[in-house]
């Protein structure tokens, strides 16, 4: 039993029951398949977060945005007084989190590739693209550049779900995506 | 110094007095953490039922600071270290290595446990129980938690301590018994997890302090989660142990093979403390190589291990059972069983919902690339209360079942009830975990005091199937937090107001003692055969292998990412 010492003292001896070595060896063939899964979906799929950041100073990445604020803003959400920026398709989008926003709103064209910049500029937050369901971690210091191919028009959210304060639950951004 | 010795009545056990005591104490700690991380939780839970909304935000996320910290560290680790205690000195007829040092980290963890929760009531400390930098909690929040960790440290040698003595002493023939065995691969993963969180803890101390002036995001939790992950492993290491005490103890069942068994707790140490990986998949600053890596513990080496236990466990108790003569059909050694005794119930619940609801969503949430999809979504939390309460927490409570009426020889206060325990919790909290994990799969997400965004500049509406999956998580963890507060109320009263016992109540099965010889012997050619518990295990692989490739076909329906 369990709880007492084993009653055969050489115990590593023992023959192994017959169903045990299946399923052991069934577990390790489904262990192989998934581990596989990840590096074959690194070739073959089409949702993989690049591995691109740079170390950033906060300040920095916002004169970035700032810049493409100045730039490309097209209009500004209701009377919210938030820019909407329209990058260039196939350039680059910059958006930041900070307590306690997500700026600013991006319009990005259906079937276009942008490359996507993120970084917070104070504590760590959650960019989370719904109702897609999309999520990335944000941190301070770290410039995070992928590729994004949004495929269907409409007006997504992007709800910050990494706890960040007080203001945490009010922390909702924008982007939208247009046919041309 | 060498303490007195008394015997236990049924099981034949020489148990060390001041083990005993220490057991006792460890044990009976632990439920009052477990009650008071409870009520924080139901707090939690009631606050995210949309049509309840209890607390104010402040105090929301007070309390999920607190929940997570009283539940998932406090009343776990201390109930571990009786369990180290019990699986050392108790099993190995052996006397305690050191009571002293036990005691003083006995001490150490429940002043450090009152520091960091003291640190959190006063409000100025909500930072969740990962603390994420450069979010900075006060500084006695950090501290309580390192006096709390040292004090574990200090168990897990005396544990050490106790296996040497009863070496030395030859307390026992041949080798440890595998519960003892699982519980040193527990106490040995816990030392690298407590290392872990010593590297990244004192540092943060001091930038608390203004000692040292930044850490690094990424890297805090890099090694922060050495110490929160795999301080999960420790809790699969102690409830595997757990589900093996309880079939020898039920059933007198002994493992199909020791040598399968033992294989797959090696494995647990060799590579279940990677995974800290598991939560940085969507991070700024690391390589795919490494996430694959480590989220994968090395081509899953680990999750073999665990699938290994998935069949041996329940192969064990229809072995035993066959032998008793439940040989009809495939199931009617499980259907014969003992399910209104809560230590049956409990395991068996335990051992189902870790597998099915705990095991398979965390190896998807897992995936390099599956994460992106799960990442910090209510899908989060419905996997580890999947792990952690109905798999860990529960087979605690079905060992507990035993441990008092049988080893301090207390009736049960509360005899009648305890039968319905283990269903009103182990249900409970499993719904509580699929409705999360539901609400999670449509984007809901965790940590968050308001998703209706009533106050928010621009807002979202989730759709209706969130409210509803929110809400119905509400319920379950009503009727789990009611079970709960049954088993607390069970074993606080009968340690304080429990009869002498009779003969055993809620206890072992009558018509075998547990000193009883093993009813199966080693090998094929003693063993029985297992096709039920074989045919269980085809109808998990199943599920795992459908819902493991249904989340890619998920993924692969969202926007492109390179």
């Amino acid at each position: 039993m369990a709880i007492f010492p084993p009653a055969e003292r050489v115990w590593w001896k023992e023959p192994v029951e017959r169903s045990e070595v299946i399923w052991v060896t069934l577990a390790l063939v489904w262990a192989l398949i998934m581990f596989f899964m990840m590096p074959y979906w690194h070739f073959a799929g089409e949702q993989n977060l690049s591995n691109e950041a740079y170390k950033i100073t906060p300040d920095a990445y916002a004169e970035k945005v700032e810049a493409e604020v100045e730039k490309y803003t097209v209009r500004e959400e209701g009377d919210t007084g938030i820019p909407v920026v329209r990058p260039p398709a196939g350039g680059d989008a910059y958006q930041l989190g900070r307590l306690w926003e997500w700026y600013p709103i991006i319009e990005l064209v259906k079937g276009q590739s942008y490359r996507f910049h993120l970084s917070s500029l104070d504590w760590q937050h959650g960019w989370s693209l719904l109702p897609e369901n999309i999520n990335i971690q944000v941190h301070p210091g770290y410039e995070m550049v992928f590729t994004v191919t949004p495929n269907r028009v409409g007006e997504y959210a992007v709800v910050c779900n990494e706890f960040c304060g007080i203001g945490h639950h009010t922390m909702v951004g924008k982007i939208y995506v247009v046919e041309k | 110094m060498n303490g007195e010795f008394r015997t236990c009545p049924d099981t034949g056990f020489k148990i060390h007095l001041p083990a005993d005591r220490l057991i006792k104490w460890n044990a009976v700690t632990s439920v009052v953490f477990l009650l008071v991380g409870g009520l924080f939780g139901l707090g939690v839970a009631l606050t995210r039922w949309p049509e309840v909304h209890l607390l104010p935000a402040e105090w929301f996320y007070l309390a999920l600071t607190a929940h997570g910290l009283d539940a998932l560290l406090v009343w776990i680790i201390f109930f571990e270290i009786a369990l180290l205690y019990f699986a050392s000195a108790v099993l190995l007829n052996s006397r305690l290595a050191g009571p002293k040092f036990a005691w003083l980290g006995y001490w150490l963890m429940l002043i450090g446990a009152a520091i960091t929760n003291v640190a959190v009531l006063r409000g100025d400390s909500s930072v969740m129980f990962t603390s994420y930098v450069p979010m900075k909690a006060a500084p006695d929040f950090y501290l309580g938690i390192i006096l709390f960790a040292v004090g574990a440290l200090i168990g897990c040698f005396v544990f050490f301590a106790t296996l040497y003595v009863a070496k030395k002493e030859r307390t026992y023939e041949g080798s440890v018994p595998l519960v003892t065995f699982g519980a040193l691969t527990a106490a040995i993963i816990a030392v690298f997890t407590i290392g872990a969180g010593a590297v990244i803890l004192v540092p943060t101390l001091f930038w608390s302090m203004d000692y040292i002036a930044s850490i690094d995001s990424v890297m805090y939790k890099v090694i922060w989660w050495g110490m929160g992950h795999s301080s999960q492993q420790i809790n699969v290491a102690a409830h595997i142990s757990c589900w093996y005490a309880i079939a020898a103890i039920l059933f007198g069942a002994k493992p199909l093979s020791e040598k399968v068994s033992r294989t797959a707790f090696f494995l647990y140490i060799l590579f279940l403390q990677l995974a800290s990986a598991h939560h940085l998949l969507v991070e700024p600053g690391l390589s795919s190589e490494y996430k694959i890596f480590n989220t994968s513990y090395a081509l899953y080496l680990a999750v073999l291990g665990s699938m290994i236990h998935g069949l041996t466990v329940p192969g064990a108790v229809e072995a035993a059972q066959r032998k008793k003569g439940f040989n009809k059909g495939l199931f009617e050694w499980l259907a014969k069983a003992p399910w209104g005794n809560p230590v049956f119930s409990g395991f068996a619940i335990s051992v189902v919902s870790f597998g099915f609801l705990g095991g398979i969503s965390g190896v998807m949430m897992g995936t390099e690339q599956l994460n992106l999809i799960t990442h910090n979504t209510m899908y989060v939390p419905g996997h580890f209360h999947a792990t952690v309460v109905t798999g860990t927490t529960l087979a605690f409570m079905a060992l507990a079942y035993w441990l008092v009426p049988t080893l301090w020889q207390k009736e049960l206060v509360l005899p009648g009830l305890a039968k319905w325990q283990p269903y009103l919790f182990g249900i409970g909290m499993s719904l509580a975990a699929l409705f999360q994990m539901g609400a999670g799969t449509l984007g809901a997400p965790r940590r968050h005091w308001d998703m209706t965004f009533a106050d928010a500049t621009l807002g979202f509406d989730f759709p209706a199937g969130v409210y509803l999956m929110m809400g119905l998580n509400g319920v379950a963890a009503v009727i789990g937090s009611l079970g709960a507060a049954i088993f607390i109320l069970n074993m606080v009263g009968t340690l304080l107001f429990g009869k002498p016992k009779v003969p055993a109540p809620a206890a072992p099965a009558p018509e075998e003692p547990v000193a009883a010889g093993p009813v199966s012997s080693y090998g094929s050619a003693g063993t029985m055969a297992v096709p039920g518990t074989f045919v269980l295990a085809m109808i998990f692989l199943t599920a795992f292998v459908l819902y493991y490739f249904v989340n890619w076909n998920y993924l692969a329906s969202v926007w492109g990412l390179s």
